[in-house]
């Protein structure tokens, strides 16, 4: 029987307590800016004999995936923890990571890229990472970054699998502050996770084998893309699958799209990490002044899960994007192209306004979320467009 | 390949390239196989070998960056033209003159090809 820690911790201290519990075999981490206490914490683990890691602190976060990539294909469980610039530094080996098809889980702290300096949350350093082929998610909560940790690593050494996975939380509001969690024994985590048991590692294998071979005009590296995209494609079973087992264990429900009343809602927002909580806040209020209002919270961001927000938002009257992040020079933001692609490949008609909000941390206020609902008649009406709009700039 | 006992799947065209024969990623749990990697069309000039000038130092062997000297019992028997890229260096390292580079097409012709 699982037995079950209740305490106050930050989403940086659940990571942490979920990479010992998962007994990493290696963690290569730069330690200095901007990391955040999830390598810190983690490193006193080690320290302190609770967990028996090859911790490697590196000079950059471009070698903290390099030596996470050579440990991977050695056969190693590997874990890192970054973000922001770091993860921008680490860009590529992020294709490196995938092309070769190594289990790296990866904690990300969403924040803000440079310029302007700015260390805060947002969603920028992540959204420009999501086409690398990895697995991302997104949490709201530390628990839920606790939890989506702890099945990252089942899912990534997944034979059928075999994908590098980034599990996010956001700067600052999930990897700072501190809330109430529940941490598994040790012991439960360890027999849900298991052991990576690798088919070709570099060394302990039955066989001589060679990773990131070269594959030149004649080679097939064409072909090995279309099997990474199908593989991509294909780990959703195996994602749900760790997911729902993972919350037979913990009562906690995994899915690739939160839906919050979204059955009978009129008007629905599609919203990624910690400000949903905001937002549900709002769409409460709004819900008991008239207005049907629902929520449709992605967890689950590469693969993008399209066939489930299709059947979320097929019939709503209209529906309102929110990127904490902002892709310049396209028609909209990260979330908003792909809703956007995923509504007309089903040939749902459904008008979508994009919102922009909360870069560099700015405040995601209930006044800013507010407006971003009510809108949303307008916009079914044709009296708005279906624009990208900077919410809540002052 | 004459001097290796081992047979190959033919991977040389797209039509050959399907999921199974590819691991994840691209590994390759076949050592040895860039023997398959056929280097010897890139050549534009060519080694002819005289052997009664050879006396079988294998300073040539040493040298021959793609393992293109075929060596038996000691004796040098051959050179690998599947492999010999025509960089000439087995021509400059040999002290007897055993080995001379010259122009490919002449070779072709010399041999009746085209």
């Amino acid at each position: 029987m699982a037995n079950v820690t209740v305490l106050g911790a930050t989403g940086n201290q659940m990571v942490a307590e979920a990479f010992r519990q998962a007994k990493v075999d290696v963690l290569p981490a730069y330690p200095i800016t901007p990391q955040t206490t999830m390598v810190e914490n983690f490193a006193k683990y080690v320290a302190d004999g609770r967990v028996h890691t090859e911790y490697v602190a590196v000079e950059s976060e471009h070698s903290a995936l390099s030596a996470s990539i050579g440990a991977s294909a050695a056969g190693a469980r590997v874990a890192t923890a970054t973000a922001a610039q770091g993860l921008a530094l680490m860009f590529e080996e992020l294709y490196i990571a995938s092309g070769m098809r190594l289990p790296i889980v990866m904690a990300n702290a969403n924040r803000a890229l440079s310029a302007p300096i700015n260390i805060h949350g947002d969603h920028s350093d992540v959204m420009s990472c999501r086409d690398c082929g990895w697995i991302v998610l997104f949490a709201e909560t530390a628990q839920e970054a606790y939890d989506q940790t702890i099945i990252s690593f089942p899912i990534a050494e997944n034979p059928n699998v075999l994908l590098p996975v980034m599990t996010t939380l956001d700067g600052f509001v999930t990897t700072h502050a501190m809330e109430r969690c529940e941490l598994m024994d040790d012991d439960t985590v360890a027999a849900y996770v298991g052991d990576r048991v690798p088919e070709n590692a570099l060394i302990g294998g039955p066989k001589a084998v060679s990773h990131g071979m070269f594959s030149s005009l004649g080679g097939p590296y064409f072909k090995l893309k279309k099997v990474q995209r199908e593989a991509l494609e294909n780990s959703k079973p195996y994602i749900q699958a760790e997911g729902d087992k993972w919350a037979a264990i913990t009562g906690r429900k995994f899915e690739f799209v939160e839906k919050w009343e979204c059955d009978d809602a009129d008007y629905i927002m599609v919203i990624a990490g910690s400000s949903a909580g905001n937002a549900r806040v709002v769409a409460r209020e709004l819900r008991a002044e008239g207005l049907k209002v629902g929520i449709a919270r992605i967890r689950l961001y590469r693969p993008f899960p399209v066939a489930e927000l299709v059947d979320i938002l097929k019939d709503a009257k209209a529906v309102a994007v929110l990127d904490r992040s902002d892709c310049f020079g396209a028609q909209f933001g990260p979330i908003g192209l792909d809703v956007a692609s995923a509504l007309y490949s089903a040939g749902a008609q459904v008008p979508m306004r994009n919102y922009i909000y909360g870069l560099g941390g700015a405040d995601v206020t209930l006044d800013a979320l507010r407006q971003a609902f009510t809108e949303l008649p307008q916009v079914a009406s044709g009296e708005l467009d279906q624009s990208l709009n900077y919410l809540g700039v002052r | 390949m004459k001097h290796m006992n081992r047979t190959y799947e033919d991977v040389s065209t797209y039509e050959h390239w399907t999921a199974d024969k590819f691991l994840p990623g691209g590994i390759v749990n076949d050592p040895g196989n860039s023997m398959m990697y056929i280097t010897g069309g890139w050549r534009s000039n060519r080694p002819v070998w005289n052997k009664d000038n050879c006396n079988d130092c294998m300073l040539c062997w040493v040298h021959c960056p793609d393992s293109a000297i075929l060596v038996e019992n000691q004796k040098m028997v051959d050179i690998d033209f599947e492999h010999c890229k025509g960089c000439g260096m087995c021509a400059v390292e040999c002290r007897f003159d055993a080995i001379e580079m010259i122009v490919e097409p002449d070779s072709l012709s010399a041999e009746g090809g085209n």
